[in-house]
């Protein structure tokens, strides 16, 4: 945001309370909105600035933060993109205040504040004015208190200052298990009586506006799929109002896999988190890893990473997207009813993959391999033959057989043609990311946009589909690999010698007091870090933009109007993982 | 022609039913026969991709990491633990705990009398191997660990953790073989420095005596000419 302080709160004086302290990259800090304009400097943004992209709307508890000790409590971010231009962010905060924290919605011109706005909501307890439909959505609705706030103590962790001392303080086993429910783990509300306490509605009327839709002579019913059916990809609850097969509303249930990773996050130290992160999206934990370590990178500006190093990562992530999208394209068969068979041979690559994986890092799927600074291990010459071997024969190979048995298939063309068509506007307006997003036509990928670590020096395609339907994913998936396959020849071909690691850093890393916002084009989509640090060895705040949660926002909009059995095939097609939607 | 796309679509099922039975034909009579056969997809593995578990095992790499294991000397039994508690510090399940030991007179000693894991919270990120200072952790490739009761079978003291030297040479040949190359180096510079230590010492000393001739001979020289 240009101009010096003083002149953008002169220009804008009804808008803007004040500017904030100096962040990564914004010196002047950026706009603290009055919570009144706040819908009027997001419209300025989207139609005046072209920021048109709300990646992320992040709470902040400020209670505890040594430098905002004078201001209001709650303050929420909002990070802007724009598609067009690529570009780094714009981001304006907005603050409420401890006693009544509202402030108003931003579904009306962001329809992707959604999910995200519930999700402070359920965690931070800030209301927004002018949602449609704020309710929890991550914990139970009968969960007594908003458990991110910083005087809400983690259940058996409640020291204030962490990360703490020991699980077993006096050296005594005591299964936690024997501990709950009933001991000291609960909170209940003052006046909580047992005996007349009755359980919350937590079925709900389930309906978008249908008006489109004919009305069939038959019964409304309302199916619940999930939360256990091999259909949704884990533990996921979909409640669908059916007329006939169609479907006429739908509404999603989240949270059975909820752990609250942030609130771990923020007693972990930083460099306890980079395990955390595999179990995000656990097909994926390569880039999770990257996404992380170039958050906190970001935060420390005296890091070099090494060029060994550079081109690991980047190896490790692109064979962790090839992976991704044959695993996707797989697993979206079975949802179509070609089941296990074809989502096996989909499959056998990633074996290999995984192995690679294994060799370099020692797990298969929790890789926990990259550190600030580097990577955890070197890998030797075998291993760069074995994946020289492995991208130019095996993968270009699968992906071949893949598009034989499905790309001119007619069942998979009648099944997947035309179903889930999401408009390229709807794409960004409901914050889509990766795959979904580009197969919406719209072209924007951050790997372009905003190059980040060494993807820039290598020569690679922006893939987009114009179909927007099921079938222009699943062909965006498969191009999409083609393209990883070619950073992987050019990364493998100039792979470097040198170290891996820098400076090795101490077990107990320390960050001066300051924030920042990074994203990185997951295979599913942007991955975004939202780290506040304060200075002490453990995150502040410590908040994941998850690309499957926030793509799961145009699920409705896609499925209606479809039969019910095209309603899976969408959800298969938008590839999601629940650690990563629950998280 | 409608229809030629399922009919390619099948080719492709075709071709993998039967390159997994001709897998499978090479081992006749029976792939299993050996009991514990060892097996891992080559890059060129076609056909048959699963393995048969337990009759089949995947050879494990050498950084393959499952749950600590605390290593000792095995000449002397001597701990490599100084009981530092770093694990213990970056532990993110924090499921190490680590008492140090005494010497008679209650003074701490560098040397662990107990150490836990608790193997049901542990996560296996490694992160414990790597931050030790003293290459006393390392990670175990042991991952059939299943019992009926999670405590105490699960928290595993020292007894269950300490593995001698021997054990982890051979479960880490590399860098086995790295370490005793440091070691060897280490050792080297040592005696290096001592040498270079007695040169100098013996330099210091003929200097001495040189220093003392001369002024033994400068005296001698001053009292002839009084």
């Amino acid at each position: 945001m240009s101009g010096t302080p003083e002149a953008v709160v002169k220009k804008f004086p009804h808008w803007i309370e004040k500017m904030s302290e100096a962040i990564v990259g914004e010196e002047d800090g950026v706009w603290i909105v009055k919570p009144n304009a706040l819908r009027a400097v997001a419209k300025y943004l989207k139609e005046k600035k072209g920021y048109d992209f709300l990646a992320n709307v992040a709470g902040v508890d400020n209670l505890l933060h040594p430098n905002r000790k004078e201001v209001d409590r709650f303050e929420v971010v909002y990070h802007f993109y724009s598609t067009e231009r690529g570009g780094d962010y714009i981001a304006i905060k907005a603050r409420a205040n401890a006693e009544n924290p509202v402030l108003p919605s931003l579904v009306p011109i962001f329809p992707t504040a959604d999910f995200q706005e519930r999700e402070i909501w359920d965690l931070y307890g800030i209301k927004f004015t002018g949602h449609p439909n704020l309710r929890r959505i991550l914990l139970w609705d009968g969960f007594f208190g908003h458990p991110m706030r910083k005087d809400y103590h983690e259940a058996y962790y409640e020291e204030e200052h962490r990360p703490y001392n020991s699980r077993y303080p006096e050296g005594h086993y005591v299964s936690q298990e024997d501990r709950t429910p009933w001991k000291n783990n609960l909170v209940f509300p003052n006046a909580f009586d047992p005996e007349h306490w009755q359980a919350p509605e937590i079925y709900y009327e389930v309906g978008q506006d249908f008006k489109n839709i004919e009305k069939l002579k038959t019964d409304r019913i309302v199916v619940n799929i999930g939360p256990q059916h091999p259909s949704t990809h884990g533990v996921l609850r979909m409640i669908v109002g059916l007329e006939g097969e169609t479907v006429t509303g739908l509404e999603l249930e989240l949270g059975y896999l909820h752990r609250n990773h942030e609130k771990i996050g923020e007693r972990n130290t930083y460099l306890m988190n980079i395990p955390f992160t595999d179990r995000l999206d656990y097909i994926t934990s390569m880039t999770n890893n990257f996404g992380y370590v170039l958050a906190v990178e970001k935060l420390m500006p005296k890091v070099v990473v090494p060029e060994r190093a550079e081109y690991l990562r980047v190896i490790m992530a692109e064979l962790t997207r090839a992976m991704n999208h044959l695993f996707a394209i797989g697993f979206l068969l079975n949802d179509m009813g070609a089941f296990y068979t074809p989502s096996l041979y989909a499959i056998e690559e990633r074996e290999l993959i995984l192995d690679l994986f294994e060799m370099a890092s020692g797990s298969r799927m929790m890789c926990n391999y990259m550190r600030f600074g580097g990577v955890a291990h070197d890998v030797d010459e075998n291993w760069v033959k074995l994946a020289i071997e492995l991208v130019h024969n095996r993968l270009p190979r699968a992906l071949d057989e893949m598009e034989a048995l499905l790309t001119t298939n007619e069942i998979m063309l009648a099944r997947t043609k035309n179903v889930g068509y999401l408009s390229p506007k709807d794409a960004i307006a409901y914050g889509t990311s990766g795959p979904v997003l580009r197969g919406s036509g719209v072209p924007y990928d951050i790997r372009k946009a905003e190059p980040y670590s060494i993807y820039d020096r290598f020569d690679f395609d922006l893939i987009t589909e114009e179909g927007g339907d099921v079938y222009a994913r699943y062909m965006m998936r498969i191009r999409e690999a083609r393209e990883s396959v070619r950073i992987l020849k050019q990364a493998l071909r100039d792979l470097p010698g040198g170290p891996v690691m820098g400076k090795p850093l101490p077990y107990m890393v320390k960050i001066p007091a300051n924030e920042a916002y990074t994203h990185i084009e997951a295979p599913k989509g942007e991955l975004g870090f939202y780290i506040v640090s304060d200075g002490t060895p453990n995150p502040y705040r410590y908040h994941v933009r998850a690309p499957s949660f926030v793509n799961l926002n145009s699920l409705a909009t896609m499925a209606v109007g479809h039969k019910i059995a095209d309603a899976i095939i969408i959800l298969g097609s938008i590839d999601i993982v629940l650690g990563e939607v629950d998280r | 022609m409608f229809g030629s796309g399922i009919l390619k679509g099948l080719g492709v099922t075709l071709k993998h039913i039967t390159t997994s039975y001709l897998d499978d034909v090479k081992s006749i009579p029976t792939r299993y026969a050996g009991g514990n056969t060892i097996i891992r997809q080559p890059m060129n593995e076609e056909g048959l991709f699963t393995i048969q578990y337990p009759e089949e095992r995947r050879v494990l790499p050498e950084r393959f990491r499952y749950v600590p294991m605390l290593i000792y000397d095995a000449e002397t039994g001597k701990d490599r633990c100084t009981a530092c508690g770093i694990c213990a510090k970056v532990c993110p399940a924090q499921c190490i705990w680590i008492v140090r030991d005494q010497n008679p007179d209650g003074k701490p000693i560098p040397e662990s009398r107990e150490f836990y894991v608790d193997i049901a919270t542990c996560m296996g990120c490694g992160l414990c191997a790597e931050f030790c200072p003293f290459d006393s952790i390392k990670m175990n490739h042991d991952y059939e660990l299943s019992t009926f009761k999670r405590y105490p079978d699960l928290v595993y003291d020292k007894e269950m953790l300490s593995v001698p030297t021997t054990y982890y040479a051979q479960l880490y040949p590399q860098a086995w073989a790295e370490e005793q190359e440091r070691a060897r180096q280490k050792a080297e510079a040592k005696q290096k420095r001592a040498e270079a230590a007695a040169a100098r010492a013996k330099a210091k000393e003929a200097a001495a005596k040189k220093a003392a001739q001369i002024k033994a001979a400068a005296q001698k020289q001053s009292s002839t000419d009084v």
